[in-house]
Parts: C-alpha cells; sequence; structure tokens
C-alpha cells in the first residue's frame, strides 16, 4: 500500500504542477494545504533547506522542488510518460524547464510584482525572455506535440498564472499581439479537457492573488 | 567552474576522443558557441555529433544517460537521483552567488558574504556526513557539481582572509580526495592560476 502525500498550495503553479503528473499517471494522493504565513512542523521537516511547497512524501520519503518532483514522478510510474526517452531530447526540455523557471520567473517577477529597482528594464528583459521562447514554439502544438508534456505543464505558468496577474495589476508585457506564438500554444494548451479541469478556477484564484498583492477589487 | 564539470564527466566515463575548445569569454565569444548557444551564450557546450547541449549539470546528466555503460554519475533509484539533482541545484543556486559576492565585488561589507559562505559550505558538510564522497564509494553528481569550486578556494581565501581549512576540514577532506581520482586533477584549473586570473579580472572591471 503506497502513501503520497502532496504538501502544497492551493493557486500555486508549483504545487498544481505535481498534482498534475500524477494525475495524468492516474496516481492517488493526499493533498495537504499548507499556510505558507503558518508552515506546518511536518514541512519543515520535509523541506528543512528551502522550507518551500510542493513537496511529494512517498512513503515516508521528501521529493522537493517541482521540477524534481516531476523528474521523480515520471520515473517511478512509468505510464503516460511526461518526459522523451531520447537523451539528447530529454536535455531540450530540462535545458528549457530551467529556462522558464529560472529565467522568465524570476523576470516576472522582477517586472510585473517589484516595486522597486528599474522596472522599465525588467519589463524590457520579460520582453527579451519570452521572445526567446516564443522562438521555441512550434504553430498550433503543445511542446509535445499533439499531447501534454513536462514541459507544457512547466509552462502553464506562462500560459495561465502571467495572464492572470498581469490583468490584476494592469501591467501587461505578455500580449497576444506581441507573442502570438505563445497565446497560440496557451490556447490549445489551456483548451485541453484535463489541463482545464486542474486548473485551479480563475473566479476562486483571482482574489487570492489580489489580496497577496496587495491590490483592491 | 562549470566547463571543468563536463571535462570530469568525460573523464569518469572513459571518453578522451574528444576537442576541447577554449573560449576567450572575456573578450569576445566565438561565432560557434553563439550559434551553438543562442539562448545564454555561454560555455560550458557539448556538441554531440553536431548537436548541441548546453548548461553543465544538464550536459553532464546527458553524458551519464548516454554514456551509461559504466561510472554511473546519477542513482538509478528515482529517490536518491532527486536528492543528488536537488544537492546539485543547491551548489549552483545557493553556492555560485555567495562566493562570487567574496571575489568579485569591493572589500566593504564583507562580514554577511563571508557568515554566509561558511554556512553554505557546513550546509554541504552535513550532508556528505560520514560519506567518502556525495556519490558514496564514488564521485557523482553532487561531487562534480561542487568540486569544481575548489579550484576557486585560494581565490575565497585571499580576498575573504578566511581559512577554509579550519573553517570546514571535512569538506577540505572531501575536497582532497576527489582531487587522488585523475579525472579531477587532470581536469580541474590550478587555484594559483585561478587567482592570478580573478585578480586580472578585477583589475579590467575596475573592482579595487
Amino acid at each position: 500500500m503506497q502513501e503520497i502525500k502532496v504538501y502544497g498550495v492551493w493557486g500555486s503553479p508549483f504545487s498544481r504542477r505535481v498534482e498534475i503528473a500524477l494525475k495524468m499517471k492516474g496516481v492517488e494522493y493526499e493533498f495537504i494545504e499548507e499556510d505558507l504565513e503558518n508552515k506546518s512542523d511536518e514541512l519543515l521537516m520535509y523541506n528543512p533547506v528551502h522550507k518551500k511547497i510542493p513537496v511529494l512524501v512517498h512513503n515516508g520519503k521528501p521529493v522537493v522542488e517541482s521540477s524534481l518532483i516531476m523528474e521523480y514522478i515520471d520515473e517511478t510510474w512509468k505510464q503516460n510518460a511526461l518526459l522523451p526517452t531520447d537523451p539528447y531530447d530529454r536535455a531540450q526540455v530540462r535545458f528549457w524547464a530551467k529556462f522558464i523557471d529560472d529565467k522568465i520567473m524570476a523576470s516576472v517577477g522582477a517586472a510585473l510584482l517589484s516595486k522597486g529597482g528599474d522596472i522599465s528594464k525588467a519589463k524590457e528583459e520579460m520582453q527579451e525572455l519570452l521572445t526567446v521562447l516564443e522562438s521555441e514554439i512550434t504553430k498550433n502544438k503543445l511542446f509535445g506535440g499533439d499531447k501534454v508534456s513536462f514541459l507544457d505543464i512547466i509552462g502553464l505558468f506562462v500560459a495561465y498564472w502571467v495572464p492572470i496577474v498581469q490583468d490584476i495589476l494592469g501591467n501587461h508585457v505578455l500580449t497576444r499581439d506581441k507573442f502570438p506564438g505563445i497565446y497560440e500554444w496557451a490556447d490549445v494548451l489551456l483548451d485541453d479537457a484535463f489541463i482545464k479541469k486542474n486548473l485551479p478556477d480563475k473566479d476562486k484564484l483571482i482574489p487570492i492573488l489580489r489580496s497577496r498583492f496587495g491590490v483592491k477589487p | 567552474m562549470f566547463a571543468m564539470r563536463v571535462k570530469i564527466a568525460l573523464a569518469e566515463k572513459g571518453i578522451t576522443d574528444y576537442e576541447c575548445r577554449e573560449e576567450n569569454i572575456v573578450v569576445s565569444k566565438s561565432p560557434l558557441l553563439l550559434q551553438m548557444n543562442p539562448v545564454h551564450k555561454k560555455i560550458p557546450v557539448l556538441i554531440h555529433n553536431g548537436k548541441p547541449i548546453c548548461e553543465s549539470l544538464i550536459i553532464v546528466e546527458y553524458i551519464d544517460e548516454v554514456w551509461n555503460h559504466t561510472s554511473p554519475l546519477l542513482p538509478t533509484d528515482p529517490y536518491l537521483k532527486s536528492h543528488a539533482k536537488f544537492w546539485a541545484d543547491f551548489v549552483d543556486k545557493k553556492m555560485y552567488p555567495v562566493q562570487k559576492k567574496i571575489w568579485a565585488t569591493k572589500e566593504e561589507s564583507q562580514d554577511e558574504t563571508k557568515k554566509e559562505f561558511i554556512e553554505i559550505l557546513k550546509t554541504f558538510e552535513k550532508e556528505l556526513g560520514d560519506k567518502c564522497y556525495f556519490g558514496g564509494d564514488n564521485i557523482g553528481f553532487v561531487d562534480i557539481a561542487l568540486i569544481t569550486y575548489y579550484s576557486f578556494f585560494r581565490t575565497y581565501e585571499y580576498f575573504s582572509g578566511l581559512s577554509l581549512e579550519a573553517e570546514c576540514p571535512q569538506l577540505i577532506a572531501w575536497a582532497k580526495r576527489c582531487l587522488l581520482k585523475d579525472s579531477v586533477s587532470s581536469s580541474l584549473a590550478d587555484m594559483d592560476k585561478v587567482l592570478e586570473i580573478i585578480i586580472e579580472y578585477r583589475k579590467i572591471k575596475g573592482i579595487a
């Protein structure tokens, strides 16, 4: 009997990645909602280094960092593979996942959420990075071709969360006219029945994010 | 410190028949580098049968997956593998920015940086524990990720005044064990040469 727990936060793109990966594999798990202002003893025990969500605990053993958790899930439950089998293709997926997580995410933070620093420079950088991502998109296709794959799940941050955050803050860098490729990929991804079912509802997410950013309705 | 990782990985796999092209990244990058890594324009890049792989840890993992007949660099067990990748990522996310502050910035307000740096090294010591290497009985992914920073240890001591052997004896012992391996000793840059280069770099950048 396997015990699988996910410590996460309902509206977080990072814990959603883990849940989506598990669900795509048909793996049942218990979700434990964390209060980030008051982290549980279990979370601090399972992730003492970063003290962050998500954490996957599989039969008592913790795995941390959302992209590492997704790789762990893919290697442990081999049905519905998320990563390609060819080492070169896997290296490319890891490269672009790192690009989204390390570069794009940081630039979104600096350009949209930061209150200090050179905002126009940060916006320029976000635009440059999105241009690079745009060049990687194949028209009307997912990163996984016809099916949702590792990189599509990683990219949900850009496809779903960034436009919502932009609307809340009234600050738009990622736009359909400037990045038609990204938007076309996002349309295909967000139209997928399984993905639609497993994203946090916008009407519930918006007030949570508004409150987090200190934006009045 | 990143290109050395690739060299160690190839050496561990017994791959010696490859061309190594030196880039002068401070002065100007070659057209080949810019073509093979258009996104980041950085080294290292591994070009295997004409196809480029970028980002040092991604390259090391690629090498491990392609040449999987010998000297595994990552564990096969998914849990142990995720653990190794976590620590290698920790090296780059935490160690890299803090160590850079020691030699790439002016001398003021170094106390906080030095304290943070030693804490990070002690975290590695704790993770290493009683093991010979982070990879167990032989060097693995985390050893390769971290050992390349050892070539900068004289530089860290020079600019911080710290004695790293006094602060982190177990880590220094681990580094010396790694250096006994040909794959590491033949790939690591000479510590004194690194210090010379950094002193020159600081002059070029106008850092006192």
